[in-house]
Formats: structure tokens, C-alpha cells, sequence
């Protein structure tokens, strides 16, 4: 095995072309474990956490640039305001000893279905930037989870940054586990409003082969909020229109019976979170009036 | 492959060092620093928590050639000499150790703690020590401990 340090985007991606079958390693939080018990042997370890491109963050154009080996540790104290929704779901990583090391980038590298950045990114409409020695090019995020623990990366990409709209409107996120820390979610939804286009963004986590949107639940959500003029006059959310998102929900779900929950016990939760994050989304849209 | 740390103040070396190895066997088995303690070498269990540039971090799943050229702190190096640190005399005091085998992490962690707030409530001390795992005490004492070190803590503390 060799182990690469790479000091500058440049190096990162001229190493990994060198070393066809290098691994980047960021947090490690992935990576270590399947190294520590002989799952995985790559040829080289491209190490990743000293690239100044990938642990910086900034604005441009109304989007949040996130460099992908930011940490969540990061995200919670840097981007909350920015990115709501995000930094709820970083808040529930594993412990604050995988917080401060795992990334973003590692998370969207591993493509768990389980992996709790997925929910806001998909419901906040996120590209993914991926960058080699053949150039860049930017994926949105529904489309760059591609089966289980799989994702559109060719062998030479990096996942260099994620661009995320900054906040216009309320984000919600919800992840079921046994218990308050170090869980991997039994299944989680996340839930952002867009006020200023009249559009409603969801991500499902845990409770299909890849994380995924619930696309026919935003458009009766938002057709519904538009045809009641909700959306101007803020008024209270009706209880059916919620109980019928929650439903739309569960029909995108493909959930599995597995160690950490039956699928039934998936589609449920999610029914509940659905209509639990859409009723408090809509009293923060309410109240910010 | 050579790697050269900065653990407990001091530069060190180590040669031979496998590309695959974790800094946890790098601090233990090159470097005789047995403190911290290999329990789970998954994340799960906290117990070989150090400090690496400033930030708690499991040893275990960082690769040792990430460490090159970092400043890493040990519960080794958290007093000079014999000394202990507040942290480590709570401990003592309030029985916080049976087996001690994740007493190690649970100081690293609750060391960090209090150097981020020195008065934390029950519920940021549970938080802070969510991922440090311990089969013997019930965790009662060991949050005890904890916010017994809090009373004590010395005004200007050095940072590591
Ligand atoms: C104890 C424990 C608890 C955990 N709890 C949670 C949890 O609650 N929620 C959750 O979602 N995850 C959890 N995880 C999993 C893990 O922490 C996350 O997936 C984390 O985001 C991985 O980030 P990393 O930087 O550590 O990735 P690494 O381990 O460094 O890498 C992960 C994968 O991504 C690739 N990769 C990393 N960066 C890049 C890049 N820039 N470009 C291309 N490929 C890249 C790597 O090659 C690898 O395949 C937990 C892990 C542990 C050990
Ligand atoms: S040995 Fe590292 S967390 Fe258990
Ligand atoms: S004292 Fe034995 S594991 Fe904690």
C-alpha cells in the first residue's frame, strides 16, 4: 500500500490519476473502519484532510460553496444559519468524536442510504461538484445516489464541493434511532419550503435502496399551498393536507426489514415525521411572516 | 513509511510505519504511549480518544500518515510529569474507574468538555461524553466526576 499526501486540489487530482485504485481518505469515519478489519485493502490511501479547496466554504450567487471535507462539527457552528436544515441532521452524527472529523464529502463518497446528509441536501435541491484531471462537472443531488452505498463518482473523480441554495425559507429534519447519539437512522425525512418559487423539496433516508425525493408528495404540497393561496396568506396548514403529504411519502418509500427496523415500522415513522417536520416548517413560515 | 508528530509536546519519530495502520497503533505500539486503549477500533466506544490539533478525535480511525506533522495530545500528556489534571484527580476521587479501560477517553472527552465550558449542565456533559462507552461504572460516577472537575477547574487553563 502507498499513503498519498496531498496538499492542493491540483495534487489531489493528479495523484489519484496516477494511482488508479488510490481511496481518498477525509474523516477516515468510513474508511478506517473497513481498514481496521481487512474489509477493505486499496492499493493507496489519498489522504485528503490537508487540501485547503476542500475545507473552505463561501457564498457566491446566493449559494452556499461547501467544501467537501468540511466536517459536521463545522457545519453546526459555521453554516446553521445558512443551512438549516444541514446542520440539524449534522447535529445527529454518530458522537461529537465522529463529528469533528466526519464530512460531508465522506458521507456523499459512502452513499449509505443511512447517511444523514442526504435528507437536506435532496430537499434543498444540492449539486454535487466532482472534479478530475478531465475537468469538472456538477451532478444534482437526486441524481448521484445510484444503488446502495453507490454513486455517479468515476474511479478518478473528487467530490470537491457541495452547492446548496442559501436558506429563503424553512428546513426541517427528522431521523428515528434507538436512541439520542451514535445512531444510524432506522429512517429519517428532511423538509425544506421555498417560499420564493412556490416549491417544496423532501429527501427519505434509510428507507430505500438509495436516499431519494418524494417527488409526487412536494407536488401536491406545493399545488395544494398554491391553489389555497396559502403561500401569501400564511394561514393555518389544513390537518388533511398534512396527513395526505405524509401519505404521498410512504408511497416513495422502498423500505427493507432489516436489524434496525421492519420496513412497515419505516413506512410509518415516516408518515409521522413527514407530517410532524411539515407542521413545524409551516408554523416557522407562519410566525417569520 | 516515516512519521514525525508532535504527541505531548514533544517531536517524535517513528519509522516502518504500515500505510494501513491508525494512529491509535502508532501512539501505542511505536510510540509507548499505552494510555489510550483500543476497545472497538470502530468509533463506538471513545476509548482511545486523544486530541489531535486541538480537537477529540478516535484515534482509531485516523489513518497515521493523516497525523504527519500534527500536534497530538495523549492522556498521557494532559499533566506534566507525575501530576494529575483536575480531570484525572475527580476521577480518582469519586470512583469514576473500575476496569479503567475507557477512563482514558472519558478524560480526554470530559477534559475537552470543560476547556469548552467550564460550567456545562447534566445535559451538555451527556452530550459531550455520548460517544465514549463504559461497561462497568453505570455512568453515574463518572458524571460525578465530571462535575466535580468543573468546580475545581483552575481560572487560566493552558490550552493543549
Ligand atoms: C461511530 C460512528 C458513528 C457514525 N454515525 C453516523 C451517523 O449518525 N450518520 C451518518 O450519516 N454517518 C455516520 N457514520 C458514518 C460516517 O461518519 C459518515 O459517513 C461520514 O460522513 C464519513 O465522512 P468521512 O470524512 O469520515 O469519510 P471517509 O471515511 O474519509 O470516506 C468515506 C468514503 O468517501 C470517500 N471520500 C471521502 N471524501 C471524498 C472526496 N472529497 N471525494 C471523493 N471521495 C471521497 C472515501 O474514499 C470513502 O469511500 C458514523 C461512523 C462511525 C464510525
Ligand atoms: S477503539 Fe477507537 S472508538 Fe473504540
Ligand atoms: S470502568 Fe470499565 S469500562 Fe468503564
Amino acid at each position: 500500500m502507498v499513503f498519498l499526501h496531498a496538499t492542493s486540489l491540483a495534487d489531489a487530482v493528479a495523484a489519484l490519476s496516477a494511482h488508479p485504485g488510490a481511496v481518498p481518505i477525509a474523516g477516515g469515519t468510513d474508511v478506517m473502519v473497513e481498514v481496521n478489519f481487512d474489509r477493505r485493502r486499496p492499493a493507496a490511501l489519498l489522504d485528503l484532510t490537508r487540501v485547503p479547496e476542500l475545507s473552505r466554504w463561501w457564498v457566491e450567487d446566493g449559494r452556499v460553496r461547501l467544501g467537501a471535507g468540511i466536517p459536521y462539527a463545522r457545519v453546526i457552528a459555521e453554516l446553521g444559519d445558512r443551512l438549516p436544515g444541514l446542520a440539524m441532521a449534522a447535529r445527529t452524527v454518530g458522537s461529537p468524536q465522529i463529528r469533528n472529523r466526519g464530512t460531508v464529502g465522506g458521507n456523499l463518497g459512502a452513499a449509505s442510504p443511512a447517511g444523514d446528509s442526504h435528507p437536506p441536501l435532496l430537499a434543498a435541491g444540492a449539486e454535487v461538484e466532482l472534479v478530475s484531471n478531465r475537468g469538472r462537472r456538477r451532478v444534482p443531488v437526486c441524481e448521484f445516489y445510484t444503488g446502495v452505498k453507490r454513486n455517479v463518482l468515476a474511479p478518478d473523480e473528487l467530490i470537491e464541493a457541495v452547492w446548496v441554495d442559501s436558506v429563503a425559507g424553512p428546513q426541517q429534519f427528522s431521523k428515528i434511532g434507538t436512541r439520542n447519539a451514535m445512531v444510524i437512522s432506522v429512517a429519517a425525512f428532511a423538509l425544506a419550503l421555498h417560499p420564493e418559487r412556490q416549491q417544496v423539496g423532501t429527501g427519505i433516508g434509510s428507507a430505500a435502496p438509495t436516499p431519494r425525493r418524494a417527488r409526487e408528495a412536494e407536488e401536491l404540497l406545493a399545488g395544494e399551498l398554491d391553489a389555497a393561496g396559502l403561500w401569501e396568506s400564511r394561514g393555518p396548514l389544513p390537518a388533511t393536507l398534512a396527513e395526505e403529504f405524509g401519505s404521498r411519502v410512504c408511497a416513495a418509500a422502498a423500505p427493507i426489514d432489516d436489524v434496525r427496523g421492519s420496513a412497515a415500522y419505516r413506512v410509518h415513522s415516516l408518515r409521522v415525521m413527514a407530517r410532524r417536520t411539515l407542521t413545524w416548517a409551516w408554523n416557522d413560515y407562519r410566525k417569520a411572516a | 513509511m516515516r512519521v514525525t508528530t508532535t504527541v505531548n509536546g514533544e517531536t517524535r519519530h517513528a519509522d516502518d510505519v504500515s500505510e494501513s495502520e491508525s494512529l491509535l497503533y502508532l501512539l501505542r505500539e511505536r510510540l509507548g504511549l499505552p494510555g489510550s486503549k483500543n476497545a472497538c477500533e470502530q468509533g463506538e466506544c471513545g476509548s482511545c480518544t486523544v486530541y489531535l490539533d486541538g480537537v477529540p478525535a478516535c484515534s482509531c480511525l485516523v489513518a497515521a500518515g493523516q497525523a504527519e506533522g500534527s500536534d497530538v495530545v495523549t492522556v498521557e500528556g494532559l499533566a506534566p510529569g507525575r501530576d494529575l489534571d483536575p480531570v484525572q484527580e475527580a476521577f480518582v476521587e469519586c470512583g469514576a474507574v473500575q476496569c479503567g479501560f475507557c477512563t482514558p477517553g472519558f478524560v480526554v472527552s470530559a477534559h475537552d468538555l470543560l476547556a469548552r465550558c467550564p460550567n456545562p449542565g447534566d445535559d451538555e456533559i451527556r452530550e459531550a461524553l455520548a460517544g465514549n462507552l463504559c461497561r462497568c461504572t453505570g455512568y453515574e460516577k463518572i458524571l460525578d466526576a465530571v462535575r466535580c472537575a468543573a468546580g475545581r477547574m483552575p481560572s487560566e487553563r493552558s490550552t493543549v
